[in-house]
């Protein structure tokens, strides 16, 4: 009796686990997408399968657009500027930054769902709309259950869900403060990536593959990032990225656990590449790039334009937390290997474009020589630099969004028909449909009065000021090489005679069409009158610690 | 503040938009519609120019009628428009070449293909709206006086540039014509955005530059007034590396020989209207901003480049001339023609004298004109023959006697006949020259020869000679043609004898640019004086 006694009052005594305080209000961005996911998989469970795809598509609209409230909320009652602050113990920072991108994210995702649910494009099977993903994404690829799936008009509604999943994930990454939920966010966000790659209703072996190499180099490009967190871990003793920085800086008081490690810069250094090794595989960043343009070709050409849009901003904003926050004492030793990584992937991909005979791997060299231009802005290492990669994140993503909208749209009697040699004449057949892509092309180009420029200006501007002038030769020098495959395509489509079997143009529902107007909304409007939305970076453009 | 000149570069922006959105139709009535609102609207702009030259004061303010609106706060941008005597002199030729370019691509974009096919539905909104579209672009960079503003012009008008290029040929090219005139297109576009790429590292260079000297803007009498004040000091070798990135963009633009090749390819694929758009209006922007930009924003770079500049520039009066003379199609030969014009206009600008830029200046309007009259007529003669060589043409004097004499005047134009405009602005920017740099003057009063070879060789191989076959029964100029040529002949005659009108509002502009290059003519060398005249500074 007594020793119960003493031992409960011991108990009571020792230091227990604390309740951890959890901000639900500043989460609830985050807290609305994975809440419409859950509901998602609920409704896969319990509707009818008629229901689904209509009730699945309102669910993620709900979620999304939720989540874009709640942020826009946020932003408004100063949590981007002056209440910004760290939440769930630490771990999560909401900010600036983080509420710029969780909203271009959500902006995105709502154009993608949209995308997603278009049924107009592929004809109807047995009076079934179906739309651009598998029947049955387990059944074997040419098998007699994938013959039935597809005879009875089956879909892969589950796509809604994992979409909301991953963008559950991608709203966490660029928000997380410390290393370990950074890493659980990176992995929440690729999983659901990697299976949506996966469920193409066409060439369904080219996109399993596509899904296959994603895992596997996205798996590797994990397990050095979690490698990275342990060394960095080993060096500074904590996983915060404030507290990183202080050890790094020489504020933090030297404990005697430490003594050894925190003089051992190579702990620091490896670490710290390591990481990088993780977040740049991410962004498409050569020399980490070679996934790329094999997942964008493989990948149902919705989800490509949902991953190459939202994907590059998460991580991007991630890359942007771990190098502002964690490591800008150590800016000398990172900052010339940035600079490589940046001026390769700029080159790079620039110069490899220019072979490109399909229009999604075109699209996917692309987006890898705008990674390298979004680095030359993370490398001014300034306030401005920051303003200059969210806006530059927000101009692009819209882009992207558009012009994979628009490649759905071009098909023949195998699906979509993206090699070069079938877009010749386009701008004849349809010349709307071309007059848009060839305004994406030079949104890519970066031609004044687009919002490409505009980005583009900001990222060099910020890098030249930041002493990588360079970069900025490095560049325009690029862009110049870019310029021409951009403007290889616009000449096929408006100056090439079309092929007399060549594919037609498919009328959208509204909802492909709202996506691709939205495009060319942005493109014009950050072009002409960017003030707005250029003041909005700048001011989001300070990170907490 | 007055809304001229923000009307003046809207009025054709708003044509274009406008002329774009008219209903497609394949009918020639809708076609007659769409012609004369492009034409409305093209000649609404000549008026708004034209009130620009007449309440422009010459002895006032180097920038007048400014306007001035915030547009990217965040980089110092603003939309500000000012006209100088320069720019307002560009302004009007602008103004007034687009209407008879429209007038004589009348038919450039009647639907080419049969009637009812998809090629030709949006065929004729399309050209003159991109045209409207050219000259509202050209309007803004002759106008603006903001840097980024002018950037973002220079540059953006390559687009519309490059679909009137690829989409629009006359008829006279070869069974791959197609092929010929995209692959030009695409040339005078990668040219082009190389140049203003380089350009665009150039603009962001001077802007962080000046803003660490805390002048964060890219207004341009702001920071020509820092720079020949000593207040905005940018150190050497910064200066010689941003002179050359603008200088770049300008000579691919101009162009300056070895920076040229596009632009034959260019001119001789597309329509004679088009080939005049380029190398009368667009071209002209690129000499233009070397006067304004490169030598208002870097004169020290500017007077260490100069020499070598001026070599480039005689290399291109003399290397342009010999190969105009050697050309077999009529439109190259022009082409040719204009490459070595533009050798002239630089190196006026760069013999920095005060003779040398007015008549750079001027150069720039009297080639405009003159080469307008040649290259139109020349496209009139080829769009009767369905060819561009001169071999297939001989003789049309006598079948043609308006033709032929008008096409005459052209030539005669072009190799700087005194009585002619050109020869008042060709003479000045040789004496300019020659004040200051004699043996460079001297070579390049040989061009003067060289174009008299040219011109009228190529005037007595298609036009004297016996009446070949394929020439027998062409008809004369049309009204519409002689609409289109009468005014540039009388241009022509009239700036000849009386250039005074364009030299009064050229002049000051020219002086106050020498003045913030800090450069004075030299002294006439006569015996006395020759030791302590010479360069000051």
């Amino acid at each position: 009796m007594i020793a119960t006694h003493a031992l409960a009052a011991a108990g009571g005594n020792s230091p227990s686990i604390p309740a951890p305080h959890i901000e639900y209000g500043q989460l609830s961005p985050m807290l609305v997408v994975f809440g419409a996911a859950l509901v998602g998989i609920l409704a896969e469970a319990f509707l009818p399968r008629r229901l689904r795809a209509a009730t699945q598509l309102g669910i993620s609209l709900a979620g999304l657009v939720g989540g874009f409230v709640a942020v826009v909320v946020l932003a408004a009652q100063g949590h981007a500027s002056t209440r910004a602050g760290l939440l769930a113990m630490g771990s999560v920072a909401i900010d600036g930054p983080a509420l710029f991108l969780q909203g271009v994210i959500l902006l995105t995702a709502v154009l993608a769902v949209l995308t997603y649910a278009e049924g107009r494009l592929e004809p109807r099977i047995n009076g079934h709309r179906i739309d651009a993903f598998a029947a049955q994404a387990a059944a074997v690829p040419g098998g007699e259950q994938e013959r039935e799936a597809t005879r009875e008009g089956l879909r892969t509604t589950e796509i809604y869900p994992l979409t909301l999943f991953a963008v559950g994930g991608m709203l966490l990454f660029p928000a997380s403060n410390d290393l370990l939920t950074m890493f659980v966010a990176l992995e929440v966000l690729s999983l659901p990536l990697y299976l949506m790659c996966a469920i193409a209703r066409r060439r369904r072996l080219l996109s399993q593959e596509a899904a296959v190499k994603y895992f596997l180099l996205g798996a590797f490009a994990s397990a050095f990032f979690l490698f990275g967190t342990a060394l960095l871990y080993g060096y500074a003793g904590s996983l915060r990225l404030g507290e990183i920085a202080d050890v790094v800086s020489g504020v933090a008081p030297v404990t005697p656990a430490l003594a050894v490690t925190t003089q051992n810069d190579a702990l620091l250094l490896i670490g710290l590449a390591m990481v990088s090794v993780g977040l740049l595989f991410k962004v498409g960043a050569v020399p980490f790039h070679s996934w790329t343009p094999d997942v964008y070709q493989g990948a149902p050409t919705p989800v490509t334009g949902f991953m190459a849009a939202a994907t590059k901003t998460a991580a991007f904003g991630a890359l942007l937390r771990l190098f502002y926050v964690a490591f800008p004492g150590i800016r000398w030793d990172w900052r010339p290997v940035m600079w490589g990584v940046a001026i390769l992937t700029m080159v790079v991909g620039s110069i490899l474009a220019v072979t490109q005979q399909d229009v999604k791997r075109l699209l996917a060299y692309s987006s890898i020589a705008h990674a390298g231009f979004i680095l030359t802005g993370l490398i001014a290492t300034d306030r401005r630099g920051v303003a200059a990669v969210l806006f530059y994140l927000l101009a692009y993503s819209f882009v992207t969004l558009g012009a994979f909208a628009v490649v759905t749209l071009v098909r023949d009697s195998k699906g979509e028909a993206t090699h070069l040699s079938s877009w010749a004449g386009l701008g004849r057949r349809s010349p709307l449909l071309a007059a848009v892509f060839a305004l994406f092309l030079l949104a890519f180009a970066g031609i004044p009065l687009t919002s490409g420029f505009t980005g583009k200006f900001a990222v060099f501007q910020a890098a030249a000021g930041g002493g990588a002038a360079p970069l900025v030769i490095v560049g325009v020098l690029s862009s110049a090489i870019a310029a021409f495959f951009y403007i290889r395509v616009i000449v096929l489509m408006f100056f090439s005679d079309p092929q007399p079997s060549g594919p037609a143009v498919a009328v959208p529902s509204a909802l492909t069409a709202t996506t691709i107007a939205f495009g060319v909304l942005v493109t014009l409007g950050l072009g002409l009158l960017p003030q707005y939305f250029l003041d909005l970076a700048t001011k989001a453009s300070i990170f907490i610690r | 503040m007055s809304y001229l000149l923000s009307a003046t570069c809207a009025v054709p922006a708003v044509g274009a938009v406008v002329t774009a959105a008219l209903p497609a139709g394949t009918g020639e009535a809708r076609r007659r519609t769409t012609k004369a609102v492009a034409l409305g609207f093209s000649v609404a702009t000549l008026g708004l120019a034209a009130a620009i030259a007449a309440s422009f004061q010459p002895g006032g303010a180097r920038y007048q009628l400014t306007e001035s609106y915030s547009w990217i706060r965040s980089f110092g941008i603003d939309f500000s428009l000012g006209a100088d005597g320069i720019g307002t002199v560009l302004a009007l030729l602008t103004a007034v070449l687009v209407p008879l370019v429209m007038l004589a691509g009348w038919h450039d974009a009647d639907p080419s293909a049969p009637e009812g096919t998809f090629e030709s539905k949006r065929r004729t909104q399309g050209f003159f709206a991109l045209i409207l579209a050219v000259e509202a672009m050209v309007l803004v960079s002759f106008l603006a006086t903001d840097v980024f503003v002018f950037y973002v012009f220079f540059e953006a008008m390559l687009i519309p540039m490059y679909f009137l290029i690829g989409g629009f040929g006359d008829r006279a090219g070869g069974p791959d014509s197609a092929r010929q005139r995209s692959y030009a297109a695409v040339k005078f576009l990668l040219y082009n955005l190389l140049g203003g790429l380089v350009m665009l590292a150039a603009v962001i260079g001077l802007y962080v530059v000046a803003s660490d000297q805390g002048l964060a803007t890219f207004s341009l009498p702001a920071l020509t007034d820092a720079i020949s004040s000593g207040k905005l000091v940018i150190d050497p070798t910064a200066q010689r590396a941003l002179f050359l990135g603008f200088f770049f963009a300008f000579a691919v633009k101009a162009p300056l020989w070895p920076l040229h090749t596009w632009l034959p390819k260019a001119m001789g694929e597309s329509t004679a209207g088009t080939a005049v758009l380029i190398t009368a209006v667009v071209d002209k922007v690129g000499t233009f901003a070397m006067l304004r930009f490169c030598l208002g924003l870097f004169p020290d770079a500017s007077k260490t480049f100069a020499p070598a500049i001026l070599v480039l520039s005689l290399i291109g009066i003399v290397y342009g001339a010999l190969v105009a003379i050697g050309q077999k199609d009529i439109k190259r030969l022009v082409a040719y023609a204009s490459i070595s014009h533009f050798g002239f206009i630089i190196m006026g600008i760069f013999a920095m004298t005060s003779q040398g830029q007015s008549g750079a200046t001027l150069y720039m309007v009297n080639h405009g004109i003159s080469t307008a009259a040649w290259m139109l007529v020349a496209g009139f003669l080829i769009s009767r023959r369905g060819s561009r060589l001169i071999a297939d043409y001989g003789g049309v004097q006598k079948v043609a006697p308006v033709l032929a004499g008008t096409f005459l005047i052209g030539g005669l134009a072009t190799l700087s006949l005194p009585g002619l405009a050109p020869f008042v602005s060709e003479f000045l920017v040789l004496v300019g020259t020659f004040t200051r740099y004699p043996v460079i003057g001297i070579i390049a009063t040989f061009g003067i020869v060289l174009a008299a070879l040219y011109s009228l060789m190529l005037y007595q191989r298609t036009m004297t000679g016996p009446v070949k076959a394929s020439v027998t029964g062409m008809p004369d100029l049309k009204a519409r043609e002689l609409a289109v040529v009468a005014p540039l002949v009388a241009l022509t005659v009239l700036l000849g004898v009386y250039p005074q009108p364009l030299t009064r509002m050229v002049d000051p502009a020219v002086n106050d640019t020498l003045s913030q290059i800090h450069r004075t003519d030299p002294a006439p060398a006569h015996p006395v004086a020759a030791t302590t005249g010479g360069e000051q500074k």
